[in-house]
């Protein structure tokens, strides 16, 4: 029986040398990915989900650094692997798909040339003769391409990227990722850039795909209305740490973190009609010299004193942690905060 | 579904041919573009256009001046020079000297400036200051002088013609490859190629080059011209390509002590090349405004 876990990621640390000062984006991060689970991961802009898996898979660079921690991808330890091992893995066990459709795609390459690379640099059972690859070569880009929805693919091989839509490159960009039939996908904003139609479509394809492969994904995103439809786990990420995890239905109807509430009142909800949406007020804090106290201390309705010392994940229920002092506060009372 | 397919059908025309258009509509760089062209196709077919064997001396031809003056004649439309030499005919041949060195040692060098100004704006580190520290050492010559001591240390001859120049030339491709370079790995298909996997090597070569290469073109346009009156200068001075082998720079000198008697044997020779730096230096501005849009004023 094979490890459950594909993933294991503990105490990761990225750092970043600034002029300003040491930029710790990612502080002590742990992440686990099941095998064939989808992993939602949620938080605003700055609160590290990126560089987190920009760490996992060898590409941060610096003025930025993995400091600390340890990443075992199916047993394989990815901080010790050597580069060029590490590069080999990155695309054809672990892939990962960039926030910007748009811009994604090389603008000077075909679609057909950029599939074929990625089929050619990290398939190992194709034919030996030149004519044999090419022919298989493109048969599977057709395949890839007709598996994420694009017409008549065989003719659009041979077109550049601004030929195509939003939509289309968004899903070009998941076939080229997945062309290589990964272990591990890491969507990083898959929908951001498209308009709400395509993304649910988007989010579909994905969810299809991951059952078909067995694969596991990462979905890194800000939007809790996505992880709660197709994620199996959630986690929240807040100032560079995780202040909440736990299976995703749980933590979206009983959230035990104060900023996972603020996030859930500030997303926009039918049937909520006439209540104002409360934004979560303030910004991140600068990653800069934080004082050893919550991180959400100055942004927090709830917060006092006793919030003033360092505050680890605690259990909060089954598979669930937070990192708050007042996660045993009942709901309700939660609530008119 | 639908959605989708609607709008993805817009044919986009191909961003080269509209450039192409927009070149072909400055007529003036055009008209030089032409003009490059025809001297390329007088290089190449000189011994059929020439009138005479440029290498043929005859001494009761000497200095003889061209036909629209007194004592000119049609066997030699542009005169001839102190050997008798018909001047039209060096002037075709020494075409081949100009334009093959110039393009010789532009493509040596942009090859070379393409190459490290990947390495140096994609890897960074030490090879970026490696690279980065020797031009600025070459920068710091005068690129006369320089071409004129590599002369004199490695001896007259075509080949040492062109490493002379190229040895410095490069830099400039390399620079403009640089900064280009800098710019474009922080893209997000250069991002998302190093999350698939690619090498250093591919995405320096396939993701980066393509995307860079219109300014590098334009650079090699506008060098080539540069290029050229440095070969031409080289000559004069005596260190380029050696008698009797037609060279336009080497003839300009050939005449100065004719200068004041026998104007012609100086004159045009200085004028083709007046007139082929000119057309280079007109036609690939016209380039440079069509082709790299950022550039234009």
């Amino acid at each position: 029986m094979k490890d459950p876990i594909l993933l294991d990621v503990r105490g990761l640390r990225t750092v970043f040398d600034t002029r300003a000062g040491r930029v710790c984006a990612v502080d002590g991060v742990d992440v686990i990915v099941q095998r064939g689970e989808c992993l939602g991961i949620v938080g605003e802009s700055g609160s590290g989900k990126s560089v987190t898996f920009a760490s996992v898979m060898g590409l941060v660079r610096p003025p930025g650094r993995v400091e600390a921690g340890e990443i075992i991808f199916d047993g394989v330890n990815l901080r010790q692997l050597p580069p060029r091992q590490m590069q080999a893995l990155r695309g054809r066990d672990i892939a990962m798909t960039m926030q910007d459709a748009l811009t994604a795609l090389n603008p000077t390459l075909t679609i057909g040339e950029q599939l074929a690379e990625m089929l050619a640099a990290h398939a190992d059972d194709l034919p030996r003769s030149r004519s044999d690859r090419r022919r298989v070569i493109r048969a599977r880009s057709v395949d890839m391409l007709t598996l994420v929805g694009i017409p008549s693919a065989g003719d659009r091989l041979g077109q550049y990227p601004h030929e195509f839509s939003g939509g289309m490159r968004q899903r070009i960009m998941i076939a080229i990722a997945l062309a290589s039939k990964p272990r591990l996908l890491i969507a990083d904003e898959p929908t951001t850039a498209l308009d709400v139609t395509i993304q649910a479509q988007v989010l579909e394809l994905i969810s299809n795909l991951r059952a078909e492969f067995g694969m596991s994904v990462v979905l890194i995103t800000h939007d809790l209305g996505v992880v709660a439809e197709h994620c199996d786990r959630v986690m929240v990420m807040y100032a560079g740490q995780v202040v909440e995890e736990g299976p995703t239905e749980r933590v979206i109807s009983d959230p035990r973190h104060p900023y996972t509430r603020g996030l859930l009142a500030s997303v926009l909800r039918p049937g909520l009609r006439g209540q104002p949406i409360r934004p979560i007020r303030g910004q991140v804090p600068e990653l800069i010299d934080l004082l050893p106290q919550c991180r959400f201390m100055d942004r927090c309705p709830e917060a006092d004193e006793d919030c003033r010392h360092l505050i680890d994940m605690r259990p909060v229920g089954p598979g669930r942690r937070a990192r708050c002092i007042r996660t045993a506060l009942p709901t309700t009372e939660k609530a008119k905060a | 579904m639908s959605v989708i397919e609607t709008n993805a059908t817009v044919a986009a025309e191909s961003l080269f041919r509209r450039n192409m258009a927009a070149f072909m509509e400055n007529r003036l760089a055009f008209g030089s573009a032409i003009v490059v062209v025809l001297f390329v196709f007088m290089a190449i077919f000189a011994p059929w256009i020439a009138p005479n064997d440029p290498y043929n001396t005859n001494l009761f031809f000497r200095l003889q001046p061209p036909v629209w003056m007194d004592g000119g004649e049609w066997a030699y439309p542009l005169g001839a020079d102190a050997l008798g030499r018909c001047i039209l005919s060096r002037i075709i041949y020494g075409a081949r000297v100009s334009i093959f060195i110039g393009a010789a040692v532009i493509l040596v060098a942009t090859t070379v400036g393409i190459l490290a100004g990947l390495a140096a704006g994609y890897l960074r580190g030490w090879v970026d200051v490696v690279i980065s520290r020797l031009v600025d050492i070459l920068l710091g010559f005068p690129y006369l002088i320089f071409a004129i001591g590599l002369m004199a240390m490695m001896g007259p001859g075509l080949g040492n013609i062109i490493l002379a120049l190229a040895y410095k030339e490069w830099v400039i491709p390399c620079r403009v490859v640089r900064g280009e370079t800098l710019v474009t790995r922080e893209l997000e298909y250069v991002e998302a190629a190093r999350a698939l996997g690619a090498s250093s090597k591919h995405i320096m070569l396939r993701e980066i080059l393509p995307n860079i290469l219109s300014p590098v073109i334009v650079v090699a346009t506008i060098r080539m011209a540069h290029v050229i009156i440095l070969e031409a200068s080289l000559s004069f001075l005596g260190l380029g390509v050696q008698p009797p082998t037609a060279s336009w720079g080497a003839m300009v000198a050939d005449g100065r002590a004719f200068i004041l008697e026998s104007w012609w044997v100086s004159t045009f020779p200085g004028v083709a090349i007046l007139l082929l730096v000119l057309a280079i230096n007109v036609a690939s501005q016209g380039l440079r405004d069509a082709f790299d849009p950022r550039f234009t004023e």
